[in-house]
């Protein structure tokens, strides 16, 4: 029996709110980071159910796009965090407020 | 015919130079470029007055345009200068006078700081005064009539470190500005009526243009009389005068003496054919001269400042010189202009010179005595008096008795009486002053000297002219040697016969008459003069303080403008004006206050500000389609 295409939406959209939640609410910056990774990955579970039913490469192409945008911009994030544990000893982003008025 | 700008010029020059350079020169240069330029004027002033001479008696008018000004839409204005009868009388006594008055301050002004200054704005003043007689139209006049009351200004409050001094020269300016205001209106009409300001266009037109006796005619020399009783002091606008005593008293003999004050006059009577046309702006002019020189005569008579003293007198002599135009008798009351300026310019002097003997003081209850020790003083003064009274055969005789003459004869008996009464009350309180500083026992403690030569040569130049003058070039009565000359500018001389010999004899009189009680009450014996006043003591009260006139416009114009300004300002210009610019400052600020709370640096929040804004646009987008 095939599994429906809107198990696998549905599955993308829990994956996504879930890493929403987590980019809202965590303070760790690490944590932070995962939960966007968590949004990246949601999205391209969905981009690749979508390639399957429609018989398109399109989706699976796309699907490199996105990870390749995700790992460059895990390699810059995960260096800025390290910079600012050397400055600030900790990566607690509520105690990131040198922008307060 | 030499170019006319050659008199005026100099003065000009000099102020420029000893203006811009005076702190770098010396003192004889100072002096000696000052004075040199209103001799080098008095020089062409000659040469343009024979030169006027040569011309036949029905041509003595030289009009010379210098540069073009102002060609707008139909009006035209231009620099030029006209030289006739009237005019070269004017240029004669302000460069005459003047020159005598500059050497006069070169001993006066001698310890002074601002040597250069004064004499830089003396030349200045000279120089307007020149262009204002010498203007050959009403907008030229009218520049030049403001430029000599900012000199005024600048004069008056020459010492303007001292407070009185500045008061004063306010005073001066502010109420000149109500009667310029008034001729500024009278131009205005005059231009929208005729279309031209210039003298031989606007006499032209106004003969054929403006019905005698007219509304508009009317108007436009009332207007222009009130901008008179402004310069000239005249009632209501007089108050100015013996405030502007603060100035240094060279100033007073040249400006509110002999020159600036007779600006007014001069003016009235080159606009002699439209006053000629208004009937009823003659009354108002003969009368307010009248009144003037009645009311001025009283409180001279018990004032005890010498200065007040010849202040008053000269608000009495312009009174009698707008009676001799508002009569008619034009030709009449420029011969007292001209006669006055040199006898009341060496009573000034004079006064000026008794000041600088006793180092400042400048009340008569404190001098006496006098002409034992300065004796060319009290000669000079006396002269003064004298021709101030009236008295035969000095100068003011001639002419003050002309005016009562032309009052008489066309029939202002009441004017003429008044006149009379005046020439009482002006022998009377000259010969006062005279006897209370010159005469008796010494009532200072100062050892007074005699004034150097450089103050008092003017002194002996002025008397004599003073002395012979009136003789040489106004006598016989009505045809002597300045009426012919005036003659063709002014018609109708009703000069001559029995009656004037009889009038003449009635006018000396009077005058001795004043001058006999003058002698009883302050010379012979003193304590009548403070019996009278003790009988009298409101009358005294009231003269001396001057009918409190000062007092009574401080509190119906003066105090209303003051706080009409205040609440201006209070009322209006802070909260108003100031708050709506502040409020927009505070409005900024307190929005800025509010917005500035985004800025949390708490990253959650902007996470969590961000994904809504997602979800906002992607609603938006979907429900678009």
């Amino acid at each position: 029996m095939q599994v429906p295409l809107s198990a696998y939406l549905i599955l993308s959209a829990v994956l996504f709110v879930l890493g929403v939640i987590g980019v809202a609410t965590r303070r760790n910056a690490l944590i932070i980071f995962m939960s966007i990774e968590l949004m990246l990955n949601a999205v391209n579970l969905s981009f690749v159910a979508f390639s399957r039913f429609h018989n398109s490469m399109d989706g699976q192409i796309f699907v490199f796009f996105v990870m390749a945008v995700a790992t460059a911009e895990v390699a810059v994030g995960l260096a800025i965090i390290l910079a600012i544990h050397r400055n600030r000893e900790t990566v607690d982003v509520a105690e990131l407020n040198l922008l307060k008025w | 015919m030499l170019p006319l700008w050659l008199i005026p010029v100099w003065p000009l020059l000099g102020f420029l130079t000893v203006g811009l350079l005076g702190r770098r020169l010396s003192r004889p240069q100072v002096a000696g470029l000052a004075c040199g330029s209103v001799g080098l004027s008095l020089f062409a002033s000659c040469l343009a007055v024979r030169g006027l001479l040569a011309l036949p008696e029905s041509g003595r008018r030289v009009e010379q345009v210098v540069a073009p000004w102002i060609s707008v839409g139909g009006f035209r204005a231009e620099w030029a200068l006209l030289l006739d009868p009237l005019s070269a009388v004017m240029i004669l006594v302000v460069s005459g006078v003047g020159f005598l008055i500059h050497v006069y301050s070169i001993g006066y002004m001698h310890d002074d700081r601002g040597f250069s200054r004064f004499f830089a704005l003396l030349n200045l003043f000279t120089f307007s005064m020149l262009m204002l007689v010498l203007a050959d139209n009403y907008l030229l006049l009218y520049v030049f009539w403001e430029a000599v009351g900012l000199c005024s200004y600048l004069l008056i409050g020459f010492w303007f470190e001292r407070p009185a001094a500045a008061e004063a020269g306010k005073k001066a300016f502010i109420v000149n500005r109500v009667g310029d205001f008034g001729f500024g209106l009278g131009l205005m009409l005059l231009w929208t009526s005729l279309g031209t300001l210039q003298y031989g266009a606007v006499f032209g037109a106004a003969a054929e243009k403006l019905p005698f006796g007219g509304a508009l005619v009317t108007a436009i020399t009332l207007l222009f009389f009130l901008g008179a009783t402004g310069k000239s002091a005249q009632l209501p606008l007089y108050v100015w005068l013996p405030d502007a005593m603060e100035g240094p008293t060279p100033v007073s003999a040249l400006i509110h003496a002999a020159t600036m004050v007779t600006a007014g006059v001069y003016m009235v009577v080159r606009s002699a054919p439209l006053f000629n046309l208004a009937p009823v702006s003659m009354a108002v002019v003969a009368w307010t001269g009248g009144l003037t020189a009645l009311f001025a005569a009283t409180i001279a008579l018990a004032q005890t400042d010498i200065k007040r003293v010849v202040a008053y007198s000269t608000i009495s002599q312009l009174g009698y010189m707008f009676l001799g135009a508002g009569v008619g008798a034009y030709a009449a009351s420029i011969f007292h202009l001209a006669t006055h300026a040199v006898f009341k310019a060496l009573l000034f002097l004079a006064a000026g010179s008794v000041i600088h003997g006793l180092h400042g003081e400048q009340d008569l209850s404190r001098m006496g005595g006098l002409r034992k020790q300065m004796p060319l003083t009290a000669a000079t003064f006396l002269v003064g008096a004298l021709a101030n009274a009236g008295i035969w055969p000095l100068a003011g005789f001639w002419s003050k008795d002309e005016i009562l003459h032309g009052a008489f004869a066309s029939g202002h008996v009441v004017l003429w009486a008044m006149g009379v009464g005046g020439a009482f009350l002006t022998a009377c309180y000259m010969l006062r002053a005279y006897f209370l500083a010159f005469e008796g026992l010494p009532r200072h403690e100062a050892h007074a000297h005699e004034s150097p030569a450089i103050m008092t040569g003017p002194l002996l130049a002025l008397a004599v002219v003073a002395a012979l003058g009136g003789l040489l070039i106004g006598y016989p009565p009505g045809h002597g040697a300045y009426h012919a000359f005036v003659a063709p500018l002014f018609a109708g001389g009703e000069q001559g016969g029995v009656a004037e010999v009889a009038l003449a004899i009635v006018s000396l009189a009077v005058a001795l008459a004043g001058i006999g009680l003058a002698t009883q009450l302050y010379l012979l014996r003193p304590h009548l003069a403070d019996r009278c006043a003790a009988r009298l003591p409101r009358l005294h009260r009231l003269l001396r303080n001057k009918y409190y006139v000062d007092e009574i416009y401080a509190a119906l114009v003066v105090e209303p403008i003051r706080r009409g300004a205040l609440f201006l300002w209070r009322g209006i210009d802070e909260p108003v004006i100031d708050g709506s610019v502040n409020g927009v400052g505070e409005l900024v600020r307190l929005s800025g206050l509010l917005l500035r709370r985004l800025q949390s640096g708490y990253v959650m929040g902007y996470v969590v500000t961000f994904l809504a804004g997602v979800v906002v646009i992607l609603g938006v987008l979907s429900r678009l389609g």
